[in-house]
This record gives structure tokens, C-alpha cells and sequence, in this order.
């Protein structure tokens, strides 16, 4: 009997102002503010926080490699070496020391940070856009669409990211950034594309996107405004643990001799050069090794911040 | 306000409407198998101003009703006209056109709105679709007017959905179907989900705009005092079915139909010396499987006065009394009910 006219509940939840009205809006709240809610226990969070410092220290190193230097006392050009200094030991004037061409490996580290974030994020960001538009297709149309793109994707799955890269690069004979992150992108979107799609399946019945339809917006609308919205959360976090990933890819290509060449300098080929006196010049493989390291961590320790932080499962 | 109606052409005739729901088996070729017989033959008519109430239990095909109306789902059979034109036969661009007169009200007013939309987008969305309805420069102010009147502070323009309560948000969502001035809204369980406080004034909200912008309601709901309060006329559905129709005293006071005596015994009572008189009927069994209804008459499983006729043959939804009041049931006959 909801329309007795005796019920006289105090109804704050209706007539008083949002914040009260929030207050009695029940469990949904959460995942509501998605976003909001993320971003607020992402500030909190000492890993994200360290995760994206290093992330914005590399990036800046990438960018703008001078600003590492203009106040290093040894020398700050990465192609002037000498040879007499060849394998010098790290000391106060050269902090990380020489390597096998005399070259000074501080600034040789630092301008190799360019090639792993412009590889790591624009392989993202392109195999991403492939996956997010694919994946949300994919999703919403179903039916032999859905076939076509999901098999092709599975088809793909069977080639391992490292063995594709190896092989197609091989076959290329001049390989520069372009032609790296071309190779990477081919054979690192089929996760992201998943992921999307089963977002996007999850999304595309919700009755706010019948809402949309029964006001007759049309499908890109419905994709556009509606879904991806509401689907993206888990490619975001994957596309950022991804850069990691692409990223020590992209030293393995390097240092396997498939990747970008010399005299690019990428923290790959410097490992590719020193690991044959590891025990002789410890420091040429341990500099860039470190450098690697951290950047590869600040990424994936990002996404997994980032992923706790979106489902509401793990709160 | 029915019998007044009826002297004018109806809004909307739906015509045996059917839609059935394939099952199919395997993975790569997939094999049909059967259907879910969702909505299995339905006619009603709506008039002008209109509400007409549609009850029944989970599952009984009411929601699927309303949405295949809208075209959300794809019909299998029948036909419905809105003012003579069959929305089914419309193309994409008829149907867009048609659909800025029939707008819907979903049950759960948290998934029923975009949780990345602020409530202006979420307003002001039917005039980005729809262009010419509202100049762009107006459709601020014109939002907050809406806003205004459903009940919520204008100001409340930017603020997120997850920001307010559930009568709150389903005040949103009625924001939303009207803002294309739309002739018929189908309200689906608009107040299924909400506090029990909160639904009477969603309901009287309903009922005043109803009045201010002359709309008419297909109103969906399970409960049979919501409909009551709020329908000009009551259709009760059973497993794809309409098996009565009639007004409200029809209806709720001379229900021929044992399923709807049925249903009309276990409304709860406010007064407890009537509730100690009235003699329930308690329906045995559960509602037969969709996919394979039973022969004949769809209720027959679960009726104390089914007899072989009901198993042979269907009834039809016929007047069998000559009030204006159809049913389908071979033993139609009234029953005192206290209510």
C-alpha cells in the first residue's frame, strides 16, 4: 500500500539538499564515482604517489634530457667522446664513469631514456586506440562482427609479443623508432581489445544506454558518450602496466641486436655492449640496468595502484 | 476518464503484439532450439490522457511489453499503431522522429542514468538529439525549468547522479522522458525500486504532470495499489498474456478472472478486522516455463476451476458480460472480494 496517505515518514532523501540526499543514496555511491572515488584514494596512496614522481622524473628526462645535466660537472655531450677515457670507473667528474668509446655514461643514460618512454607510450597509446575502437565494436555489435574481430584477435594471441618482434624486425633492415614501435603495436593490442569488448558487452545493456536509445541517439553517440565512459577503466589500467612492459621489450629487442641500432642510444644496446665484462666494468651494465628497472617498476607499480583503486571489488 | 475516452481515436493500438526470445544451443553453429515466449499475443489501446495500467507477476512479459513498443527490442509479431502509423514498419528516421512522443521511465533509477554525466547533461541530451526542439542558447534554462518542475533544485544542474537519493534520480529520470514533450510516457516500474515513502510522491508527481502536459501512461508495475491510484484502466497479464481488462472498479472491486481474484486475495489489507474475513486464494504451483506454456488456457496448471475445455481449447479475451470488461476465462464469474 505505497500510496497510503498515512505514511508519514521523514523523507530527507527527497526533499533536502544533495548532501543529505547522498547520504541516504545507499551502496551504489561508489562505483557511481568512479573517477572521483579513484582519484581521491589515489592521492592517499604512497605507491601511486612514488610510482608517477618517477614516471614524471623520467618523462622530463626524456623531454627535456638537458635539464639532468646543465649542472653535471663532467661532460654533457652525449656524442663528444674521447678515447682515452674508454671504461673509465664512475668518479666525481664523470659520476657513472666512460664506456668502451670513452663517451661519458651519465649523459649517455639520461638521453637513453627517450627511446623507452616515446617506445613504451606511443605503442600504448596506438595499440590502445586499436583495441578501445576494435574492442568496443566488437562488443556492442556482436553477432558476426563480433566473430570476425574476436577470431582474428585469438589468431594473433598464438604469436608470443617477443618472437613477432623478433622475426618481423629481423626483416627489416633499417629500424628506428618508428619501425620499433610499429612492430611492438602489431603484436600488443589483442589484450586491450579484449578487455574493451567484454567492458563494452557488460555496458551495452545497461538501461541508461536504453535510455539513450529510446531517445533515439545514434550508435556513435550511444559508443561514444555512453559506454566508453562507463568501459575504459580496465584498459587504462592495463595500457599503463603495459608501458612497462613494452618498455623492457624494447630493451630486449635492443640488446638482442633487433632493435633500434647504433648510434641510437638506447639503454638496450648499452646493456647489449657491456654484458660481455660484466666482471670487468660492472658499472657499464649496472647503470642502465638499474635505469630500466625503475621505470619498468614505476609503470607497473602505476597500473596496480590504478587497479585497486578502480574496482570497487577490491575496496 | 476511460468512458469519456473512448468516444475519441485511440493514441496507440497495439495488435497482437508477440515477441519471442530464440534459444539457441552450441557455440560455433548455433541450433534453435525453442523460444521464450515472452509476449504472446497482446492488444490493448491507449487513449489520450490516458493511464493504463499493466499488472502481473515477475516474468509475465509486462516489461518486454514496453520495450519492444520502443523498439529496444526487436518485435516478432503484431503490429502497433501510434495514430495510425505501425512504429514496427517505421524507418530509422520515421522512428527517431516518433520516438520525441513516446518516451520511457525505467525501474531502477541507478542504472537508469549515466553515472559520467552531470543531470544538465544527462536533461539537456533529448534537445542535442533532437536538435530544432530546444535552441541551444535556451536549453540552460530551459533544463532548470524542468528541473523545477519535477522538484529538484535547479541549481542542482551540475552535480553527478551518484550525488542523490533514488527518488531523487527517478525525479531525473522523469526530467528526462519529458523534456521532448513527449504524448505518451511508458512508465516501467517506475516506483518498484524506491522507499515505500519515496513512491507515493513519485507517483503524485506523475499524476500532476499527467494533467499539466497532457500525457498518457502505460503503467507497469507489480504492485496492484500503485496501480490502482494511478490507472484509468487495468490490463492484467499472465505468462505473454492479457487474460482481463477493464476500469478500475472493474477490475479491483468485479475481477471475473480467477487469476486476477487470485492476485486481488493476497493484496495486503490496512484494516486487520477485513483482512481476518477476506478468504485468500493461494495459487499452488509456480508460474509454467515461458518456453512451454501449457495448451489452452495459459492459467490452467494453476486453477481450482480448470476442467478438460480449458487444456483443448484457448480462451480469448472477449467481453463476456457486456460491461465493457473482457476476460479470458471459459468460467469467468465475479466474486466478492474485500478490498
Amino acid at each position: 500500500m505505497s500510496s497510503e496517505p498515512g505514511t508519514q515518514a521523514p523523507q530527507p532523501a527527497d526533499t533536502g539538499d544533495v548532501s543529505a540526499g547522498a547520504a541516504t543514496g545507499g551502496g551504489e555511491l561508489r562505483e557511481a564515482g568512479l573517477w572521483k572515488d579513484a582519484w581521491r584514494q589515489l592521492r592517499r596512496n604512497p605507491l601511486f604517489l612514488a610510482s608517477s614522481f618517477t614516471i614524471a622524473v623520467f618523462g622530463l628526462m626524456a623531454a627535456f634530457p638537458r635539464l639532468f645535466l646543465w649542472f653535471y660537472p663532467g661532460n654533457s655531450s652525449p656524442r663528444s667522446c674521447s678515447l682515452s677515457n674508454s671504461v673509465g670507473r664512475p668518479s666525481a667528474t664523470a659520476w657513472f664513469g666512460f664506456d668502451l668509446q670513452g663517451c661519458d655514461y651519465y649523459t649517455q643514460v639520461v638521453y637513453g631514456a627517450k627511446v623507452s618512454m616515446i617506445v613504451g607510450i606511443a605503442t600504448v597509446i596506438v595499440a590502445g586506440s586499436i583495441a578501445v575502437v576494435f574492442g568496443s565494436l566488437a562488443g556492442y555489435y556482436g553477432g558476426n562482427i563480433d566473430t570476425l574481430i574476436s577470431r582474428i584477435t585469438d589468431i594473433w594471441f598464438g604469436i608470443p609479443l617477443i618472437l613477432g618482434a623478433i622475426v618481423f624486425l629481423n626483416a627489416i633492415g633499417e629500424r628506428g623508432l618508428f619501425q620499433v614501435t610499429l612492430v611492438l603495436v602489431a603484436f600488443s593490442w589483442m589484450t586491450m581489445l579484449r578487455l574493451m569488448r567484454s567492458a563494452t558487452i557488460e555496458k551495452r545493456d545497461a538501461d541508461f544506454v536504453d535510455a539513450a536509445r529510446a531517445l533515439g541517439a545514434s550508435t556513435s553517440r550511444i559508443i561514444i558518450k555512453h559506454i566508453l565512459p562507463n568501459a575504459i577503466a580496465p584498459v587504462i589500467v592495463y595500457g599503463t602496466i603495459f608501458v612497462g612492459i613494452v618498455i623492457s621489450v624494447e630493451a630486449t629487442l635492443s640488446f638482442l641486436g633487433v632493435g633500434l641500432q647504433l648510434p641510437a642510444i638506447t639503454w638496450g644496446l648499452m646493456i647489449n655492449s657491456s654484458f660481455r665484462r660484466i666482471l670487468q666494468v660492472p658499472h657499464l651494465l649496472i647503470f642502465p640496468g638499474v635505469f630500466l628497472s625503475i621505470v619498468v617498476l614505476a609503470f607497473i607499480v602505476m597500473g596496480d595502484a590504478l587497479r585497486d583503486a578502480l574496482d570497487p571489488r577490491l575496496r | 476518464m476511460s468512458d469519456s475516452a473512448k468516444t475519441t481515436e485511440p493514441l496507440l493500438r497495439v495488435e497482437n503484439l508477440v515477441k519471442w526470445f530464440p534459444i539457441t544451443q552450441g557455440i560455433v553453429f548455433q541450433r534453435h532450439v525453442g523460444d521464450v515466449k515472452a509476449v504472446d499475443g497482446v492488444s490493448f489501446e491507449l487513449y489520450p490522457g490516458e493511464t493504463l495500467g499493466l499488472v502481473g507477476e515477475s516474468g509475465c512479459g509486462k516489461s518486454t511489453v514496453a520495450r519492444t513498443l520502443l523498439r529496444l527490442e526487436q518485435y516478432t509479431g503484431g503490429a502497433a499503431y501510434y495514430k495510425g502509423q505501425d512504429i514496427f514498419q517505421l524507418d530509422p528516421g520515421e522512428m527517431r522522429k516518433l520516438r520525441r512522443n513516446i518516451q520511457i521511465i525505467f525501474q531502477d533509477p541507478y542504472a537508469s542514468l549515466n553515472p559520467r554525466m552531470t543531470v544538465g547533461d544527462i536533461v539537456m541530451e533529448p534537445w542535442e538529439i533532437h536538435s530544432d526542439v530546444v535552441l541551444k542558447s535556451q536549453r540552460r534554462e530551459r533544463a532548470k525549468q524542468l528541473l523545477d518542475r519535477v522538484g529538484l533544485n535547479p541549481d542542482y544542474l551540475n552535480r553527478y547522479p551518484h550525488q542523490f537519493s533514488g527518488g531523487q534520480r527517478q525525479r531525473i529520470g522523469v526530467a528526462r522522458a519529458l523534456a521532448l514533450n513527449p504524448e505518451i510516457i511508458i512508465c516501467d516500474e517506475p516506483v518498484s525500486a524506491l522507499d515505500v515513502s519515496v513512491q507515493a510522491q513519485v507517483i503524485n508527481l506523475l499524476d500532476e504532470l499527467q494533467d499539466e502536459f497532457n500525457l498518457s501512461y502505460i503503467f507497469i508495475a507489480h504492485d496492484l495499489s500503485v496501480v490502482r491510484h494511478i490507472s484509468d484502466r487495468v490490463g492484467v497479464m499472465y505468462l505473454g498474456k492479457i487474460i482481463e481488462m477493464g476500469n478500475d472498479r472493474d477490475i479491483y472491486e468485479h475481477a471475473v478472472h480467477p487469476y486476477t481474484q487470485a492476485l486481488l486475495s493476497a493484496v495486503p489489507l490496512p484494516d486487520p478486522t477485513k483482512r481476518d474475513k477476506r478468504d485468500r486464494i493461494l495459487l499452488e504451483g509456480d508460474l509454467p516455463s515461458p518456453s512451454d506454456p501449457p495448451s489452452g488456457c495459459n492459467f490452467r496448471t494453476r486453477c481450482w476451476k480448470a476442467e478438460d475445455r480449458c487444456a483443448e481449447e484457448e480462451p480469448d479475451l472477449i467481453d463476456r458480460f457486456d460491461h465493457g470488461h473482457p476476460s479470458a476465462c471459459f468460467f469467468a464469474e465475479p466474486r466478492t472480494a474485500v478490498l
